[in-house]
Formats: structure tokens, sequence, C-alpha cells
């Protein structure tokens, strides 16, 4: 079940064009990886999903009909360039925003209790942000994004100014939304921790999309025969041409472990490979390189300019 | 419309509850009437030096007859002292030097010696009792010649002081007594007020704009609320911090008025207008139709519809605030730091002074051509008219002004929003007005 999506979304500001017919669906309780150099249009596209600004064509869908104002409240948004009143109390501030949000200032207290204890922030209720650290701060952001239950999470970024510890608990609590249930279209340049949670991605790159589609899938798809092997005994690449039927991309013997690592030509497949490899040594791991998601996005931008 | 009120509410708060708000309101009407008092009471404190002038009076028709006053003595010195003391002024104990030349009845002219620049009310005081002396001696003269008996007492008898009633016809031939000076003084004052509302709570509105913009809390208050929305609770917040700070000034003046009216009961008030009075140096021989003026002055004011002052000020302040603080508003999402706000300012700086200016001239003449106009030009009308309106305006003059500065805040409010719109989000380098001009053309 599709909760959001986006047909042929475009928009041009003044002389530049910012998305050209961008389409992307998210289905529901997914993580959803938006993708994409800086500049290439994914902030346009996300403050077009916040009603920020409109598209100039195109239409945007949510819940199986098209998006309306009232929206807002089920849509919760983690801005990359974020930031608080400095002066103001951070409980004040955290309610302030809940009740923006259309929470009752009661339901705003309640729910604050909860992620505040949960946080272990409660002595900083009454502290002014600007007494806070940046790590401090965006974690009441954090919060106060998550407070209202929107069905629909935006994070751009989330992870920016947290030390490994803090990040990795927000990593948590970003997983926990989703079993709850909640919906997340996750923007970031941190490819691994694309690969750690997003069910599905799309690319944009000069306002097109560029590539889409599951996470997996797209890493198998970008696969290069590329095998990584250990085994024990000598293995000699002159023998039967290896080295011209192959590319060695990685040889290495010595006593405690030789490895291998081996590119086949197209054409060719992984039974061939095996059985040369068998002829001279015996393969303790053969494994297939499933190329990271970053190698996929500097290559397929790259193929793309 | 529950989300503006929410904005509307914390900008509010967050302002009434900050000290410099509550120091400066409390500490406004103190500095207010500082600011009147001080220079007398400086003046009459410059008074009590006692300067001891040397006269050299080499016409010897003074001798003898200036008279010392309480802080101004003269002492006559005999030719060989003068040209000792005209020689070295800083070893004698003298503050200064008289000379009158022995053909001074001819030149009419004296001079005064000394180290220091002398102060103006000395010399003013010098010249008068010279002249004085010298009109004495020409009436003496003339009495003399025509032996008219009496002729001195006559003579002043003629003088006469006038007063002049300013009365005003109202409907129905019903004649009012009014005061085209406190006219002018309160005239001056409310348009005045507006000028500094609408500059400190424009401003206001500004920083608040920019707080938010440099802060980037900015992008994500409007994922929850329209950027219109936040411009006007921004507004609007501003505006009520404004209002209640204007009412309890009002409440302030009124409990010292009402205090200081139980504190000196019956003619008390006249009293302490004279001594006010007196501290000035001319007034001292003014004093009593001066005193006759003031009483007349406290029964007019009486006279002034201060509802209608008062709900004008009130109109004119909030529509002359929301004009100019949405544009304050816009130059405030458009700039990223407030060195860059000199550019955009000018323009909304420039028309509030020309306002004041043509106020100047309004409460001298407030049924000429040139207040006629400015109060109906939106831009300036909030402070000229409010100049205006103690001296009676005719209603429609006024209805007009209120319903072009009523349209031209909503077409403002609807330009200035457009700006705001695509400002707040815009970072990097300082926009041209020809790109400010692109984003009115912008889609939402």
């Amino acid at each position: 079940m599709e909760l959001f999506s986006a047909n042929d979304v475009s928009k041009t500001y003044a002389s530049q064009q910012a998305l050209t017919n961008v389409s992307i669906a998210v289905d529901e309780g997914t993580i959803f990886g938006l993708l994409g150099p800086n500049g290439a249009g994914k902030t346009t596209l996300i403050r077009i999903i916040n009603q920020i600004t409109a598209p100039d064509s195109g239409s945007v869908w949510f819940d199986g009909r098209k998006l309306k104002p009232e929206d807002i409240s089920q849509i919760g948004y983690l801005p990359e360039e974020r930031g608080l009143y400095k002066k103001m109390k951070v409980g004040e501030q955290a309610l302030y925003l809940g009740q923006l949000k259309g929470l009752s200032r009661k339901e705003a207290m309640k729910e604050l209790k909860i992620w505040f204890e949960k946080f272990e922030i409660t002595a900083w209720w009454d502290k002014k942000v600007m007494e806070l650290s940046k790590g401090m701060q965006q974690k009441v952001q954090f919060i106060c994004t998550v407070l209202h239950k929107p069905r629909l999470l935006i994070f751009d970024e989330p992870f920016s100014g947290f030390d490994p510890i803090n990040a990795d608990m927000i990593t948590r609590e970003i997983l926990q939304l989703r079993k709850n249930g909640a919906t997340i279209i996750f923007s970031t340049h941190n490819m691994e921790s694309v690969e750690q949670l997003c069910d599905h991605i799309a690319l944009i790159d000069k306002s097109k999309k560029i590539l889409d589609g599951p996470t997996k899938l797209i890493r198998e798809q970008y696969k290069s025969n590329i095998y990584d092997i250990s085994y024990r005994g000598i293995f000699d690449i002159n023998t039967h041409d290896i080295a011209s039927k192959y590319t060695i991309l990685n040889h290495q013997e010595n006593g405690t472990g030789n490895r291998l690592s081996i590119q086949y030509p197209d054409g060719s497949n992984s039974r061939e490979l095996i059985k040369d490899l068998i002829e001279q040594v015996e393969i303790i791991s053969f494994n297939e390189v499933i190329p990271s998601m970053n190698e996929v996005f500097i290559k397929v931008v790259k193929q793309n300019s | 419309m529950n989300k503006i009120l929410l904005i509307i509410q914390r900008e509010y708060t967050t302002r009434v509850q900050k000290k410099s708000f509550i120091i400066l309101t409390l500490l406004m009407p103190i500095l207010m009437s500082a600011m009147m008092f001080l220079p007398g009471y400086f003046m009459s404190m410059d008074d009590e030096q006692t300067r001891t002038i040397a006269v050299y009076d080499g016409s010897s028709v003074f001798l003898g007859r200036l008279e010392s006053s309480e802080f101004t003595k003269f002492k006559y010195v005999p030719k060989e002292e003068y040209q000792i003391i005209k020689n070295d002024l800083k070893k004698s104990n003298y503050y200064a030097l008289l000379v009158i030349e022995p053909n001074f009845l001819k030149t009419k002219t004296v001079q005064i010696l000394s180290e220091s620049n002398i102060p103006w009310d000395v010399k003013s005081q010098i010249q008068d009792k010279i002249q004085g002396v010298v009109e004495k001696d020409k009436m003496a003269e003339v009495v003399r010649q025509t032996a008219i008996p009496d002729l001195e007492q006559k003579i002043a008898a003629t003088k006469t002081h006038i007063n002049v009633d300013t009365i005003k016809i109202g409907v129905g031939g019903e004649a009012k007594k009014t005061s085209t000076e406190i006219g002018m003084v309160l005239g001056y004052i409310f348009g005045f007020m507006i000028y500094i509302f609408i500059f400190v709570y424009g401003t206001m509105v500004m920083q608040g704009v920019m707080e938010e913009k440099q802060s980037r809390i900015v992008e994500v208050i409007i994922s929850s609320v329209r950027p219109f929305q936040l411009m006007m609770g921004k507004i609007v917040g501003i505006a009520l911090v404004g209002l209640t700070q204007f009412a309890l000034w009002v409440i302030l003046a009124a409990v010292i008025f009402s205090a200081s009216k139980s504190f000196y009961p019956g003619t008390a008030k006249a009293e302490q207008i004279q001594n006010i009075m007196t501290q000035s140096q001319d007034a001292v021989q003014q004093a009593a139709p001066q005193m006759d003026k003031m009483q007349d002055i406290f029964s007019m004011i009486g006279t002034i519809n201060f509802p209608l002052l008062i709900s004008c000020f009130i109109f004119f302040f909030i529509g002359g605030y929301l004009l100019y603080s949405s544009m304050f508003a816009a130059v405030g999402s458009a700039i990223d730091a407030p060195e860059d706000a000199q550019q955009f300012m000018l323009p909304i700086t420039l028309p509030i002074i020309l306002s004041i200016m043509v106020m100047m001239s309004a409460i001298k003449n407030p049924e000429g051509p040139v207040a006629f106009w400015f109060s109906i030009i939106p831009f300036t009308s909030p402070i000229v008219m409010m100049a205006r309106i103690p001296f009676g305006v005719p209603a429609w003059q006024l209805a007009l002004s209120m319903i072009l500065l009523v349209a031209t805040f909503v077409g403002m409010v609807w330009v200035t929003g457009k700006i705001y719109r695509t400002g707040i989000l815009m970072y990097g380098k300082k926009p041209s007005w020809k790109e400010i001009g692109k984003w009115l053309m912008y889609k939402s």
C-alpha cells in the first residue's frame, strides 16, 4: 500500500530547473532513501511533500488521495538546516512545536514526558536552548519531529551533529518507528546508513530521477562479476592463461591465508571461474562481491554527467 | 486559525516577560519627564555661580547705576586699575571686564573682555541693564523737555497685554473655546508617538524574522503553518506588545497625575507651573500673564475630545504599524545578517522621516494643502493625520484617510507576504532588488 506518491512533478525557480518529471512512490511502513548529490533537487521535493512550496506541474498523493493542507499534522519533518529558538526554554519550545502540529497542550505534555524520559533529558526542561550542546539540541529536535506520531516522517541528514553513540540510538529509534508502522523518507549522503536502513531508494541528479528500486535489488544490479576467494595452496596466475582470461584485482599469498579478488568478463560465469581455480588450489571460501551503495552512487552519478 | 493564535501567543508572551520590556515600560515615563524638566533644573543650577565683573566706565554715565544681582556683581574700577586688569585678566579676581568707552553715547557699544566665552544669559543681563539705564536717561530728558506731569507713569500705562481667545463654532452654532497651543502640543506628542512606535516595533518584527531565519527554525515551523500565518502571527503578537506598553503608560500617567494632584491640593498646580517657568530667565517678567494662560489651558484641556483622540491614535498606530511592519518583515526575510539591512531599509525609513518633517509644518497649519495631502496619502497619513486630529478634522477626510490606509495595508501585506515566503528559505548571497522582484512572480 502506497502512503505517499509524487507523479511527474516538475518545479522551476526563475531560470533554474529544480525537478523535472520526478515520480516516486513510498510504501507504507517502509524506509525510503532519497539520495542525490548536493543541489540535485532533493530539498525541493521534500519541501513539496511538506507543502512549503507547490509543484509547477504534476500531482502529489497522500494515503490514496491528493495531498491536502490538513495532512500537515500527519507529517513530521526534520530539515537538514535546523534550529530552535535559542532564548526559549526547551520544554516550552517542544510544547509549542507540538501544538503547532495540532496536538493539544495536554497531549503534547504527555508525549513529551515519555520521550524526555526515554532520552534521559528530563533535567533540560527548563534550560534555554542556547545552554545546550549541538548534540543535545539535535535530540530535542528529533523529539519535536516525532512527537505528534506522524504517519509520514521525513528525515534530512538526521545523524549530523551526533556522536556515534547517539547516532546509534537515533538509528534504533528510526527502526522502532518503522516497526510501529510509520513510513519514513530518509535523505542522506551517508551511504552506509542507507544500506543499513533503507528498504527502497531513489536517486535524483540534476533535477531528474536516475535510479529507483529496492535497495537489495539495486545493489544486485550493479554487481560486476567480482569474487573474493580464500584458498589453500599455491595459485599461479600464469598457467592456463588465467591472467589474460580474468582481471586480477588483488592477490596475496602468505603463511596465514591466501586471498584472491578476481573479476570474470561478461559472458563467462562463476562455474568457469571455480573450474579454473580448483585445478590449482583448495577453496576455503568463495563470495560474490556486492557493491556498496557508495560505489553504486558514484558510478551512477558519474555515468549521468 | 488556531495555529495563528498560538503564534501570536508565543510572540506576545516571550516579549512581555522579558526584563528589558518591563524595565523600559517603567523607565520611559521617568525618562520623558526627566527630559522635560532637567534642562530647566540645570539652568537654575548654573546660575548659582557668583561672577564679579569689573566695570571701567570712561563715559561716566553708569557710575553706581548698574545694579548687582544675586549672582552677578559689578565693581567699578578707576582707569589705572583698569589698565592693570586688562593686561592680566587672569591674575585679577574678576570674571570679566566691562569696558564703556568715553564716546559710548555715540557708538552705543560696550565691550566685555574675558578669558572664556561669556554665557548667553550673562551677556543678555548686562545688555538689559545698560539699555535700562540709557532708556531711563532718555525718558528723563523727554520728561524734562516736554514738562508734562506724570509722563513716565502715563507712558508705562500704555503697555498692554492682549488675550486672543480662539473659539470654534461647531455644528448648530455651539461655540467652544479652543487652544491652538494645546492642539500643537497634543498633535506633536501623538504624531511623534506613532513615529516611535512604528520604528521600535517595526524593527522588532524585522529582528524576530531574522532570528527565525538565522536560527534555522523557520523551516520546521513552516512545515506546520503557512508562512503567511507565521508572518501575521508575529506582526499581530508584537502589535499587542506595543498596545500593552501604551496602555501601561496611560495607566502609569493617570496614577502619577492623580497622585500628584492629591499631593498638591487646590492651587498647587499653578504654583508648580510658576516654579518651572521662573527657572527660565525671561519668564520672570511674564510670570503673571503666563499663569493666567496656564489656568486657561487647563480648563481647555477638558474641551479636547479625548475618546476620539485615543481611538484615532489606536487606529492609526495599528494601521501605520501594520503597513510598515509588513515591510520590515519582508526586509528581515530577505537578508541573512543585520549588516545587509541598510540597503533595504531606506525605502521604508524615508516615508517615515518625511512624515515627521511634514508633521512639524502640519501642527502649525493643520488645514493647509501639505497637511491635507500628506494626511490622506497612506504612507505618511498615520503620523500626519494624528498631528491634525487635535485641531479637528472633517469626518470625510478622516474616513478617506482610514479607508486608504486599510486598502494599502492589505495590498502591502499581499506583496510582502510573497517576498517573505521566498526570502525566509533563501540563504547565501544578499538578494538584489531585481531578484526580490522575481520572488513576487513565484507560485507558492
